[in-house]
């Protein structure tokens, strides 16, 4: 962290006007990158360590060594086709869900409207739990059914809330009236089923890395390729939203089109998420406050939202399977833990200085 | 015209008793109904399904519904705010936790044990969503409470499943009384949680004039002589014993509490005394109705009365959430 605070404040030496503002963006930018460039160290840590233990420990440097392809063949299987999807699902759900976060909060311009509180993941939920339990299906079939879910879901959120254009507001109570309802529907077919299947559902309800393969790795790992660009492009119109709607037209911004445009990837990036991993709970909703305190609240911070949803997504799981010596838990246990203390905290501060809405 | 309604009320009310006690995956003709409440052959099974399992049914929907539709009356009075609910604002979640933590770490397996540990949940988490929304200048609008409901709900259930996660047995009870239902209602728990519902419905009852001073602002109620801080304790401590013997009875079942007292509103206007009454009524004919449809569109199995209550009451949500003036109570 410390390198965080070496911006060179003091070399500028009596600046005139312009060249003070260029130097504080600069600044800015530069703290930006050093922060990602920080966070991105930890990952890689984090990420190493991910691949080292298990059952069969493998040295830090072995495991580097299998990376680039110069290791044995024992650890090159185990690191490989063991762990590294995991590792790597974990490192992918995470950003998606990050930058969902950051890019619902900035929109809705309420740091509590992360697609987890406002009712997105409840249509994902629904959807694979009636798919695991209903329909008897597993793996691929689920994950396509929670994204549909979450889909659904969020269009019905969308046009429920429109009245001459849709405000954050009412988005979010819609969202929270509807994640209700559909919570409840869970509830109902988690008890028409046998207690293994309801185990089985509450673990996916949960969130879990548990059925990580190259295959959903290959999945998600295409849906980002085309969702992190266009949210990144469209990151533009987003800052300027974020200014307030009337500010946001004055500059020009085609509100609703841009809104739209700005909720389908937030979405999409939530569902594909969610659809490889279940709903995991508090990863889009830390990410981008925690993104946004590291760089000091400068304009945006997508990409470090991203690397810290990924940090936290790995650094959870690494926690939730090797916290307990018997069992492995569900990654979602370990954020929801992690999550809520923070949650409560925020909402108090968020309140406190007028900003809760 | 106002008392003559609530008159009215009554004698629907008891319709409602008595569908409910009719319908059901055995069905009954009338006089067997009759006949078993007048008791008359002890030994007919017919009979004994009446006096065992749908009287207490009955009662159990009266009570719950009453101690929901005034409790909600109530939070709505005192955060005047349109939007409270106990299910919205997480006190069923809060019940939950209390609830599995009673199961799993306690060991009580009667469902009159769970009563305690549903109060304490419930009131905690009522009292705990309430500080949290209306810190700050403007107090608890809408929107901050019915979040603040929400994040702590979701905070809450994420705690609940990790204690689930590790205890099949603890699920396999507890994914039974989380969907919210009136069917496994014994006697003996009713008179265990009786006491606590016929206190809150005093409580609840006499609060309105104190409720109709605080929708004038605090200012107002100030300077017409009301002690504002005694009616905030009043009314919470109502809506505490509401809800949560409601939530020990029945589990947790949410928009009731929210959609009764609006349509008490559009009957009575803006009076707490009369809405009061009017939403004591209400509520368990909603309740009972809601409750004989799921058992009626499922034959032969049924929909728990917390799943048809969601999905009738989602919508009157999201309707009263369109409406342009939210935040005039």
């Amino acid at each position: 962290m410390a390198v965080l605070d070496h911006t060179p404040l003091g070399l500028v030496a009596a600046p005139t006007s312009t060249s003070a503002v260029v130097g504080g963006r600069r600044r800015r930018q530069a703290r930006v990158v050093s922060v990602t460039a920080s966070l991105l160290a930890v990952l890689f840590a984090l990420f190493c360590v991910a691949l080292s233990l298990g059952d069969m420990r493998i040295p830090i440097l072995d495991v580097v060594r299998t990376l680039v392809g110069a290791g044995d063949p024992a650890s090159d299987f185990i690191v490989r086709e063991l762990r590294l999807p995991r590792a790597v699902l974990a490192v992918l759900t995470g950003a998606a869900f990050g930058l969902s976060g950051i890019v619902f909060q900035t929109l809705v311009r309420n740091p509590l409207a992360s697609p987890d509180i406002i009712g997105i993941s409840f249509g994902a939920s629904a959807a694979a739990v009636i798919g695991i339990i209903v329909l008897g299906l597993g793996g691929a079939a689920v994950s396509l059914l929670s994204f549909g879910g979450a889909l659904v879901t969020a269009l019905a959120i969308y046009l429920l809330s429109w009245k001459n254009g849709v405000t954050g507001y009412r988005l979010v109570l819609v969202g929270i009236g509807v994640g209700a309802m559909l919570s409840s529907v869970v509830s109902y077919v988690i008890t028409r089923a046998e207690i293994t299947s309801a185990a089985e559902a509450l673990v996916w309800l949960t969130g879990s890395l548990n059925a990580a393969s190259w295959s959903a790795v290959g999945v998600l790992a295409v849906c980002l390729l085309f969702l992190v660009p266009a949210t990144l492009v469209l990151g533009r119109y987003l800052r300027q939203l974020g200014l307030g709607d009337d500010a946001a037209q004055a500059l020009g911004v085609p509100i609703e089109r841009a809104r739209l445009a700005l909720m389908l990837v937030g979405v999409a990036l939530a569902a594909v998420a969610t659809a490889a991993a279940g709903p995991v709970a508090f990863v889009a909703f830390v990410a981008g406050p925690i993104a946004k305190r590291l760089v000091g609240h400068v304009g945006l911070a997508l990409v470090p939202a991203m690397v810290v949803g990924a940090v936290m997504m790995l650094g959870s799981d690494l926690v939730a399977q090797h916290a307990l010596p018997s069992t492995q838990l569900p990654v979602g246990v370990v954020t929801g833990i992690v999550g809520a203390p923070y949650l409560i905290w925020l909402l108090v501060t968020t309140n406190r200085v007028g900003r809760g809405g | 015209m106002l008392a003559l309604g609530l008159v009215a009320l009554g004698v629907v009310l008891v319709g409602a008793c008595l569908l409910s006690v009719r319908y059901g995956s055995r069905p009954l003709s009338m006089s067997d109904v009759l006949g078993a409440l007048g008791n008359t052959r002890p030994d007919d099974t017919d009979q004994l399904v009446v006096r065992t399992l749908r009287v207490p049914r009955t009662i159990a929907g009266l009570m719950v519904g009453a101690a929901l539709g005034l409790s909600g009356a109530v939070m709505q009075g005192v955060a005047r705010n349109p939007l409270a609910d106990p299910g919205l604002l997480g006190v069923n979640a809060g019940a939950a936790l209390f609830v599995v933590i009673g199961i799993s770490v306690f060991g009580v397996t009667t469902a009159s044990g769970y009563v305690w540990f549903a109060f304490v949940g419930a009131a905690v988490v009522a009292v705990g969503v309430y500080a949290i929304g209306s810190i700050g200048r403007e107090g608890a609008t809408p929107v901050k409470l019915a979040l603040a409901g929400a994040a702590v709900s979701a905070a809450l259930v994420s705690v609940t499943t990790a204690v689930l996660l590790t205890d099949v047995q603890t699920f396999d009870r507890f994914r039974f009384w989380t969907v919210g239902s009136l069917a496994a209602a014994k006697p003996a728990q009713l008179w265990d949680v009786a006491p606590f519902v016929v206190v809150g419905v005093v409580l609840a009852l006499v609060t309105g004039r104190l409720l109709n001073a605080l929708s004038l602002g605090d200012d107002v109620a100030r300077a017409l002589g009301q002690k504002i801080a005694l009616a905030r304790i009043v009314s919470a401590l109502a809506v505490v014993l509401l809800c949560g013997a409601a939530t020990a009875v029945a589990g947790p079942i949410g928009f009731l509490g929210l959609t009764v007292p609006h349509l008490a509103r559009i009957i009575t206007g803006p009076d707490y005394r009369w809405i009061l009454p009017y939403s004591a009524l209400l509520a368990p004919i909603l309740l009972l109705v809601s409750d004989v449809l799921g058992r009626v569109v499922a034959r032969p199995g049924e929909l728990q009365v917390g799943i048809v209550m969601a999905v009738v009451g989602a919508p009157f949500f999201i309707a009263l959430v369109r409406r342009r003036k939210l935040a005039e109570l």
